[in-house]
Parts: structure tokens; sequence; C-alpha cells
């Protein structure tokens, strides 16, 4: 749909990006199973592109060692598989994400596996992002893009830039990023993402009932959000990495000229030299 | 004292904030020695007096009983207990004694602070009541602070009451009527300070007055006339008030050059067609031969308007006629003297409307650091439980993967849900109606309070910050000299004393909530811990620079 005729147009157009996790690592030891965890996914995109004749859906899946679309609704699919246990859309999510892994399994190197290691964030907060600025180049009318993350890796420190990058772009589009957090403590990068941007957190109690707090919390667009009351985080850990080894401090120094952290006392910045 | 001992019970504190470990503390004429109650506890001291770099000794020299402190320098401290006796140190009225004790009968919570801090010998009473001053001045002078001013029915205080069996009219009368009745009219005033009690009776002469009133109500110049010939003194009262015109007069010529007077046409608005009811003209003309024994309502209501807005400029005991006479005749004298400032002293005084101004105590909005770690530290505490347990069920589970592994199995659960679709239902019904039952106590909790324990442990906190409050004001005002009293170190060591121990309630406190809420009430306790730090360092600080100066000492017992 290049363009849609303007009485069309309403204000709860939106368009949903969803960011997947998709690291074997955690889901190989996550309570709930990878296919329960697509189950619920694949309806509430289902769900979404009910609401409105309008919406618009894209899927990113974020992998271990890279980050692809795997799905986007307003792309006319030229092979309409359907075999009767699930729509269309379905299929054409599943057969892409498979094809994912597999290229994602390719580009594993030797030796990196290190307990719960973290996935790209970054990587995929940046393609949503672009993807967005597409939109909003596209004409006039376009509909509100928001970015769901569905996460369950931990963070990694080494992120921390990009995903700060990532995260003050958005607040700039004024691009609210949700997160809906599955793994077992709490990830600051996406507290902090939700924080800034004036989006939603959300650490669900219940993982089996996953498709619940999905269409609760997440499914209403931006305009609704102003009548409804949806939950609040308690506090936001707004601990920052440090930019020399990654790690994650709440006392250090920073340099006075670029704003870089650093943990210990450095005589010139490794960012811009002073 | 003969044998060149003493011997006292006391605490050994080697800090601030430590409790203390009871004892017994002998000094002889050489040295310190301090024995702790229980045998096992090691903390024992036995000081030479020529080890002593330094002391500050004092002691309240005003009973027996005397609370003795005694610190050394070489990093020990220890505090005698003392007896709760409270010295009354400044001499107080019954009323003000009667006043305190009716605040402390009223208000529960100050009886209790009270009763914890100076029953308990912590504050004395001075102090206890000096930040409390507010409070003993409103009760005090809460009546008198508003300044009444004159009654808008001053005119008609002087109307009669008829009585229709009798031919008779009844006048009222009293001091206060009397004092308005000066101020509206100068010539009566005048005419009073004339001829009471030279010439004739106070009696006589309003008697002579309410006549004037009477005949002024009939309304009736011409009666008026015929009785103001017969009667010089009744005249006085049935003609204008000449002070008052010649006063109109003066300021008449005064007028302010920027006021324009001129009037034209276009001011003349009685002309005007539809202007006012159609008056017939001629009845007026006969009566301008007994003008000024008429008195209209306008004249009346300006002078009571004019009175009334000027304000009581004499605050004198209204029961006798003459004084109040006497005193205004002074305060019209002190006017005439130098006007323009008289007059702005005047206005600035009655503009200050005592209750209508902003209290003097700010309210202070207490600082709030929060340290984060405080709660990252309740969050890792969390974190880890939760992790352990998932863990632990992981690894009765499924163990630990290799890469390759984890990718196959990623991959078999793709395709076992092509194979199998989306499950039916997607979510189990119960499960659902949890979640949104936990969703809505969620976000409805975030908003409103939290349980029980919470509450209570909050409200814990919140005592303990007015007993804080308490003892910190003070110490406050003792280390920056606004309190009035000389500095005593008794009474400072023992608020010290006081402090550290609600330091360690103020912990108990943190330790025994519950951690989910422990984040919502150590923001209450960090500031109360951050002052109580300031405070002590303050001291410490303080307590070196005077020994380090070598400030003279009391000496010893």
């Amino acid at each position: 749909m290049a363009s849609a005729p303007s009485k069309l147009y309403a204000d709860d157009v939106s368009l949903l990006m969803v960011l997947l996790d998709t690291n074997p690592l955690f889901w190989s030891t996550s309570s709930l199973p990878f296919s329960n965890f697509l189950s619920h996914v694949l309806s509430f995109l289902n769900s979404i592109l009910l609401l409105n004749q309008l919406n618009q859906v894209a899927v990113i899946a974020t992998g271990y060692n890279s980050c692809d679309y795997i799905f986007d609704s307003s792309v006319s699919t030229s092979r309409g598989l359907e075999n009767g246990r699930m729509p269309a859309l379905c299929s054409n999510l599943l057969q892409k994400l498979e094809e994912f892994v597999v290229r994602d399994e390719q580009l594993c190197k030797e030796g990196s596996e290190n307990g719960l290691a973290s996935s790209l964030l970054s990587g995929s907060l940046s393609m949503a992002l672009c993807y967005i600025q597409k939109i909003f180049r596209s004409g006039p009318l376009h509909p509100q893009p928001r970015i769901l993350c569905l996460q369950g890796s931990s963070d990694g420190p080494e992120q921390y830039v990009a995903i700060m990058n990532a995260i003050f772009s958005a607040q700039r589009s004024m691009v609210p990023i949700d997160s809906c957090y599955l793994g077992s403590n709490n990830s600051a990068f996406l507290q902090q993402a939700s924080y800034i941007t004036g989006g939603v957190y959300l650490k669900p109690q219940q993982p089996d009932g996953l498709f619940q707090y999905l269409s609760t919390v997440f499914a209403t667009d931006l305009h609704s959000r102003t009548f409804l009351q949806l939950p609040k985080s308690v506090g936001v850990d707004f601990r920052a990495s440090c930019f020399c080894h990654k790690k994650t401090i709440d006392m250090g120094y920073i340099c006075s000229v670029c704003l870089s952290i650093f943990c210990k006392h450095h005589k010139k910045c490794s960012t811009c030299g002073n | 004292m003969s044998s060149g001992e003493v011997i006292k019970r006391a605490k050994y504190k080697t800090s601030v904030k430590d409790p203390g470990t009871p004892g017994v503390l002998k000094m002889t004429e050489q040295k310190f020695l301090f024995n702790p109650n229980d045998p096992s506890s090691v903390t024992k001291l036995d000081v030479e007096f020529a080890h002593i770099k330094g002391n500050a000794l004092a002691k309240s020299g005003e009973a027996a009983k005397a609370a003795s402190t005694a610190k050394v320098t070489s990093s020990t401290k220890v505090a005698s207990e003392k007896s709760a006796v409270s010295f009354p140190d400044e001499q107080l009225s019954t009323a003000e004694m009667e006043l305190r004790m009716n605040l402390l009968r009223e208000d529960s919570e100050l009886q209790k602070l009270h009763k914890q801090f100076v029953i308990g010998g912590v504050l004395t009473e001075s102090e206890f009541w000096a930040t409390r001053k507010k409070l003993l001045d409103v009760d005090n002078r809460g009546k008198l602070k508003q300044r009444v001013g004159f009654k808008s029915t001053m005119i008609l205080d002087t109307k009669p009451m008829a009585d229709g069996r009798t031919n008779k009219v009844t006048f009222n009368l009293t001091p206060e009527i009397k004092y308005q009745i000066f101020v509206l009219k100068p010539a009566v005033h005048q005419a009073f300070l004339n001829l009471v009690p030279s010439k004739m009776t106070e009696k006589d002469f309003w008697t002579k007055y309410f006549r004037a009133e009477y005949l002024h109500s009939t309304k009736n110049a011409i009666t008026v006339a015929a009785e103001a010939a017969e009667d010089e003194e009744l005249a006085i009262f049935l003609k204008e008030d000449n002070i008052l015109a010649r006063e109109a007069r003066r300021k008449i010529r005064r007028v302010d050059p920027t006021l324009d007077m001129e009037a034209d046409l276009g001011d003349d608005y009685t002309h005007l067609p539809d202007h006012g009811i159609f008056r017939d003209g001629t009845k007026e003309i006969s009566e301008t031969q007994h003008e000024q024994y008429m008195r209209t309502l306008s004249q009346d209501l300006n002078r009571q308007g004019a009175v009334v807005l000027e304000g009581r400029t004499v605050d004198v005991d209204l029961e006798d006629p003459r004084t109040v006479a006497e005193a205004l005749v002074r305060s019209r004298q002190e006017l005439d003297g130098d006007k323009t400032q008289e007059r702005l002293d005047r206005l600035s005084r009655m503009t200050d409307i005592e209750d209508l101004r902003e209290p003097l105590d700010h309210p202070f909005a207490p600082l709030c650091i929060k340290d984060p770690r405080d709660y990252f530290d309740a969050q890792q505490a969390n974190a880890l439980k939760t992790l352990d347990d998932a863990r632990n069920k992981m690894e009765q589970t499924k163990r630990n993967l290799s890469i390759d592994e984890a990718y196959g199995s990623l991959r078999d659960s793709i395709s076992k849900i092509k194979t199998m679709g989306l499950s039916d239902p997607i979510v189990k019904p119960e499960v659902a109606l949890s979640v949104l039952n936990g969703l809505t106590q969620n976000i409805s909790s975030s908003k409103f309070q939290l349980g029980k324990n919470s509450r209570e442990s909050i409200l814990d906190a919140l005592d303990v910050h007015t007993g804080i409050t308490e003892t910190f004001l003070v110490f406050i005002s003792y280390y920056y000299n606004i309190s009035s009293h000389k500095v005593d170190d008794v009474q400072v060591s023992r608020l010290k004393d006081a402090m550290s121990q609600t330091y360690r309630q103020l912990e108990e406190i943190k330790e025994s909530v519950q951690s989910d809420f422990r984040h919502k009430v150590s923001l209450l306790v960090r500031p109360m811990h951050q002052a109580l730090d300031a405070a002590f360092q303050h001291y410490d600080a303080d307590q070196q620079k005077r020994s380090s100066k070598g400030e003279p000492l009391n000496g010893f017992v």
C-alpha cells in the first residue's frame, strides 16, 4: 500500500516494529518454549493487523550473530501458502525465520559461547529505526510508528553506546520503545529505553499468559494510550557501562568534552582525543 | 571525695553512633579506669592522665546530680549516665505554665514528644519550647491580633427607641457610642471638653445632645431653628459642625493640581433627558433660610465613611469619656504637626494586617539525595534469588547446551510450530484471568498505597522522623549560635546520645521491612540518616577544633 486515501486515515493507525529475540542460548534454557512463544507472538501480530485496516507490522529477528527483517505486512506476498492450520502471514514469517536461523548459525565463530550470551539488540534497534525513517519519508500520511522489543537475553554491556544512541534517536523522532522482557532479572537497557522514549516496560510474571500481556498492554496505538493507564515501572536502573572495558558502573570518570564514561582515570579520552 | 576517687556509672562509646557498653568508671588522682559490667566484654579503659593530650570536661554545677561528660581526644569517648531531671533554668510565669500545659493536653503528639524528650532528660523545657515559640505566641495573642475598627452602623447607634404608649423616647448610650460620637462630630467633642464638668454634668450634656438628635430626626427645620435660638448649648448641637466645615474648606484649597476640577457642559448629567425622577423644584425654595440647621443623610454617610476608613487612632480604655476625649485631642494635635509623615505612618499601620500576613517560618522541603546503590542492592538481591530459583528449575529439566545444539533445538521448535499450527486456545482462560488480575492490581497498587506491613514501618519511620527533627533543631541552633542560651556541652552531649539512639532505630526499621517495600522506606529513612551523619560530623570537627585551640577547661571535680 503505497498511499492510502486520506479519509481512511484516522488517529490510531500504527506501524508496529517487533524485535524478536532469537538467541538460541536463551531459548534453550527458557521456561517458555520457543514454539509457544511463537504462537503467542503470531496471534498477537494477527490481532494488530485486525485492529485497523491500515495498520502495518514489521518483524526483525535479533539473532546471536546477525539481525534481519523477517516479515513486512506492507509487502504483498507472492506465495500465499495457506495450509489450513494457520494464516498465510504466519507461514511466511516462519519460513523466513527458519532461513534466518540457518544463516545465523553459519556465522557462528568457534568458542564464542559463554553462558547466557546477549543478542544483538543494538543492531535490530538501528534497523527498526531506519525502517521507520523510510516510512516517515514516504509521504504526508503515514502511520504512527512504535517499536516493541520482545527480549529474553540479558544486556551486553559492550552494546551500551550503540543502544544509547539508538534510544536517543528514537526519542528525537518520538518513537516509543516498548519492551517485554522474558528473562530472569531486569534489563537495564530496556528499562532505560522505555523510560527515555515514553514506552512501557513490562516483565511478565506468568510467561505462559504472554498473549494476554501483549494484547492488554502493547496492542494499543499511541493515540489511545493517552486514555489508558498502563503499567509503570517502579524504578529504572540507570547504570551505564564504561567505554573502555564495557563493565557496568555507577561511579566513574567522564570526559568533559564528549561525555564518554570511563571506569578509570585516563589522560586522553579515547573517543574524542582530549 | 576524701579518698581522692570518683566512681560513676558510665557507658563506653568508641564512636558517637556506638550504643555504648555499660560499666563503671573510676577516676583516681592519676588515671581513669573503666570496667564494663559484663566481665567478658573487651572494652576496658585504663588511661593515665599523663597520656591524655587534651580533654573537655563540663558539668552543670547546679545540682549535686551533675551530668558530666568527659571526652578524651585519644579517640575514646566516655559518657556518663545522667539522672532524668530537667532543670528549670528560666523563670516562667504561671500563665505561661498554664499555656504550656493546655497545649500539651490538647495535642497528644506534642505530649508524646514532650514525654520522650523532656522527661527522658534529653532536652530541657526551654529548648523544647524554644522551637515552638510560634505556638505559644499565637495562643497568647490570638484574640488581640486583629484590630477592630468602627462599626458600620455608627450613625444608627444613636437612633432612639420610641415607646408608643407613653410619649417617651429612649436613647442608649455606651462608652463605645460616646467614642464614636466624639470621632464623628468634632464640634460635639469640643463642646464636651469645654462644658463638662465645668458648666454642666455629663448626664445633662448627653441629654441635650440627644434632644438635638431627636429634633434633627423630625426634619422640621423651623422647629430646629426655634429651639436653637432658645438654648445656646443646644444650638451647638443643632448647627452644622464648624470644625468639620473648616477642615473641608482647607482640603478643598489643597487639592492636588493634577486633579481636574473644572466642570463643563459635558459633566452636567442632571439636565439630560431621562435622568432621575421628575421633580417639581418649587418646594425647595422656602427652606433656604434655615439651611444651616439642615443635615442630610449624605453628609452623615460621608462623614461616617471618612471616620471608618481612618480607623481607630486611639487605643484607650473607653470607660471614661473624659480620658477618651483628651486622648482624641492629643492625637489630633499630633496630626497637625508633621502631616505627611504622620499620614504615611498611619497608613502603614493600617494596611499591615497581621493575621493576613504569611507565617514567618517557611516550611522546608527535606533534601532527598537517593543513593542509587541502595536500589541496586535490593534489586540485585531479588534478582539473584529469582535467578537461583530459575537456575535450579532449569538444571532439573535441561542441561547446558552447546551452541550447535541450541540452534538445533531452535530450528526444531520452528518446524514444530509449522506443522502443528498455532495452539488452540492460545492462552488458557484461567491463565488469562490471572494475568489480567495481576496487571490491574499492579497498576492500581502503584497508584495507591502499599500493603499494611509497609504502612506500619512507614509510620514507624515517620515517628522517628519527628523525633529526629526535635533534637536536630536544637542541636543545629546551638552550633549556629541561634539559641538564646549559652552553649552547654552537657546538653549537647545529651542530644548527641539521643541522636545516636535514633540512628540505631532507623537501622532497625530498615532491616525489619520486607524487601519489596524497602525501597520506599529507605526513601524516607535515607535523609534522616544523612542529616544525623552530617550533624555528627560537624560535632566531631568542632570538638577537634576546640581541643586543638586549647579552650579553657572547666576543671575537674
